[in-house]
């Protein structure tokens, strides 16, 4: 069997005590697009802050390559969505790509001649070469989000966790996304995106999540593409669901009682 | 000099800098008011100290002061993370908490009848001329404790202050990050409230990175410039509560700095005010400038030949300010987009491809309209008089490309190209 690139065993995240994701179990293929979809508010951004130890779950757990995260930090790589952070923050492009290559163990250190190396082939790749020195307030969207993945390049990770990367971009900066991510592909890696849009999943994606709290299906796309599914995802019949979280939300239930435990068994 | 204005001097001026160089990241996270609140919440951790111990050993109540603002520091984390609390709740909370507690506890003292208010006053309202040798050496000593902890960890605060996110996902030591971000600041602040006190302490961490961002684009240089601002303020203030009898230190370091303040936000390039009212100008000729070559351009359109029009008869045609219409011809001539002839104007060659570009964005933008935005015609004119200033070649050869090349617009008049 193919190595798994991610893991997600019997996971539950809460978010002010009430339940995003409910018990979301599957594991992913390595050296594929896979895309994580799902109606707004069904907890895919909250998947992915959890598989990077963003957020803890209060139930179950996130492996990557088999391992916990800690042990593999360095061959993951994370792209926030772009509205995340405030793009008036006095630095240029140069600076923000060059952010991809901070480490633990380089924290003190200055910025090295490898790590701007690096940090201009990245750049090199998403294009924006001619605008390492420009102010980040002056990009638009679509100049954003690739600076983010550049940066993310600059990482030399082997899976690549992308939050929304084709929101707010122009319809060329989504050729080229596309473009690169297939390149990526062709190289071995692994890239999981978090993506809202369903007309254009199946073309994307090589195997997708389809989410909304609960999981609704993991496969190979032709799988996973079917009307009965994607009904269930988008067709908002989960009320009850919805009823329970907010039961527990208000009354104060504990998601698992404190004595039941669920971690990954020793080995 | 006198001794005692040099060691103000110097105690102000390098507590003023550091400080302004750890404030630049709170004021960059929008977070400007936590120094206030955590100023304020030192007040019990002084006190006490002032009870335990001497009151006017700096030390003591250096580590007193650090306590109390790491509690309130983590008190409001915990509250905002807690509870369904926003954070500006969360500060207001914990600020007047611990101030009413330090309140009280400073009144307990003074009915215990320990008397030396002096030190505390000090920390109310600040008291720059009481700094002794002493404080001079501590200030020193902390000044480089904050410099080169800035230095040291200028990528994590920088990364922390940009995306906290990232810096976690990446497996930087975030927790020990913020921590030191705190001790910092909690260390600039205990210097600087001698000198300005608890009130005033929030304009000496945020008020030189406003002035200084707005002339700025990076980080370093806006550290520095802060640093710069912070400093001169010092020095400008101490000088001046020296010149005038009984004039009190930090309320003059303070009122320069807003000096520096306002003053950024109004002459600053490119952000301030005047930049912006002088592009707001400059935009507002050029408007006047390309309406005249439109309405030439259309006039010849219409009579076929080329016309040679007066102001009078430009007025009568539109409605424009006459001054400004006289500003824009002077303008015109002098880029040689029309000439003068006799009396009226008319268009150059140059002028004419100018008019042309104009009603070309005009007759684009409202075939845009309609078209992909499913406007009426009777609705797209004002928007496209607005437009057909502002369009760049870039956005022009979008809209062409997208529309097709389209002959005529949504009224079937002619979208006049360039001929090549």
């Amino acid at each position: 069997m193919m190595e798994k690139s991610i893991e997600v065993h019997n996971l539950t995240v809460s978010y002010h005590s009430k339940p995003v994701l409910w018990d979301v179990d599957f594991s992913l293929p390595t050296g594929k697009i896979v895309g994580i979809v799902g109606p707004n508010g069904s907890g895919k951004t909250t998947m992915l802050k959890t598989i990077m130890g963003l957020m803890k779950p209060d139930s179950g757990y996130t492996e990557i390559f088999g391992q916990p995260l800690d042990k593999v930090r360095e061959r993951v790589s994370y792209v926030p969505q772009r509205e995340s952070v405030d793009w008036d923050f006095p630095a240029d492009v140069m600076d923000v790509v060059l952010m991809g290559r901070y480490r633990k163990n380089n924290l003190f250190r200055r910025i090295s001649k490898e790590d701007k190396r690096i940090a201009t082939e990245a750049l090199e790749k998403v294009n924006l070469l001619e605008f390492a020195h420009r102010q980040i307030s002056q990009l638009s969207g679509g100049q954003q989000q690739r600076v983010f993945i550049a940066r993310s390049l600059a990482q030399q990770a082997d899976i690549y966790l992308m939050d929304e990367p084709f929101v707010g971009v122009d319809a060329a900066t989504e050729d080229a996304i596309l473009q690169l991510l297939r390149e990526m592909k062709n190289q071995g890696k692994t890239v999981i995106i978090v993506h809202h849009d369903l007309q254009t999943a199946n073309e994307y994606f090589d195997h997708i999540v389809l989410l909304n709290t609960r999981l609704v299906a993991a496969g190979p796309k032709e799988e996973v593409f079917t009307k009965e599914l994607l009904q269930e995802a988008y067709g908002g019949r989960l009320t009850v669901l919805s009823k329970l979280g907010d039961l527990i939300s208000t009354e104060e239930f504990p998601l698992r009682e404190p004595e039941f435990k669920e971690n990954k068994p020793e080995k | 000099m006198d001794p005692i204005f040099l060691k103000v001097l110097v105690g102000t001026t390098l507590l003023a800098s550091s400080a302004a160089v750890v404030g630049a990241f709170s004021y960059l996270k929008g977070q400007s008011l936590v120094g206030d609140a955590i100023a304020h919440a030192l007040l019990p951790g002084v006190v006490l100290a002032f009870l335990l111990g001497d009151g006017r050993n700096p030390i003591f109540l250096i580590v007193g002061a650090l306590i109390s603002g790491l509690i309130a520091h983590y008190g409001i984390g915990y509250i905002h993370s807690r509870t369904k609390l926003k954070s500006d709740t969360a500060v207001s909370l914990v600020l007047s908490t611990f101030f009413g507690f330090g309140i009280m506890l400073m009144s307990l003292i003074q009915r215990s009848g320990q008397g030396q208010q002096a030190g505390l006053e000090r920390y109310l309202l600040g008291k720059a001329a009481a700094i002794t040798m002493d404080d001079v050496y501590v200030f020193s000593a902390l000044a480089v404790i904050l410099m080169v902890g800035v230095g040291l960890f200028y990528k994590g605060f920088q990364l922390m202050t940009f995306n906290e996110d990232f810096a976690s996902a990446i497996g930087l030591p975030v927790p020990l990050i913020r921590f030191t971000f705190t001790v910092l600041t909690v260390l600039a602040i205990t210097i600087g409230i001698q000198t300005v006190g608890v009130v005033l302490m929030a304009a000496l961490l945020i008020t030189p990175s406003a002035a200084a961002r707005a002339w700025t684009k990076s980080l370093p240089s806006m550290l520095l410039l802060a640093a710069v601002f912070a400093a001169s303020s010092a020095i400008t203030g101490t000088y001046i509560s020296s010149a005038i009898p009984k004039m009190p230190t930090g309320p003059w370091v303070v009122l320069v700095l807003a000096f520096f303040g306002f003053g950024s936000l109004i002459f600053a390039p490119e952000k301030g005010w005047l930049a912006k009212r002088r592009r707001a100008m400059a935009n507002q000729n050029k408007t006047v400038r390309e309406n005249v070559l439109k309405l030439m351009y259309q006039q010849e359109e219409r009579n076929e030949v080329s016309v040679v029009l007066s102001a009078e008869n430009m007025l009568s045609i539109r409605v424009m300010r006459p001054e400004k219409l006289r500003n824009a011809l002077r303008d015109l001539k002098r880029r040689l987009l029309v000439v003068e002839h006799g009396s009226g104007y008319a268009l150059t060659e140059l002028g004419r491809s100018e008019g042309r570009r104009v009603v070309r964005l005009h007759r684009l933008w409202e075939l845009y309209l309609t078209e992909r935005l499913g406007m009426a015609a009777d609705h797209i004119h004002p928007g496209a008089e607005t437009m057909e200033h502002v369009i760049t070649p870039e956005i022009e050869e979008l809209l062409v490309k997208e529309l097709g090349n389209p002959e005529l617009d949504p009224h079937q008049s002619p979208i006049p190209y360039e001929e090549v």
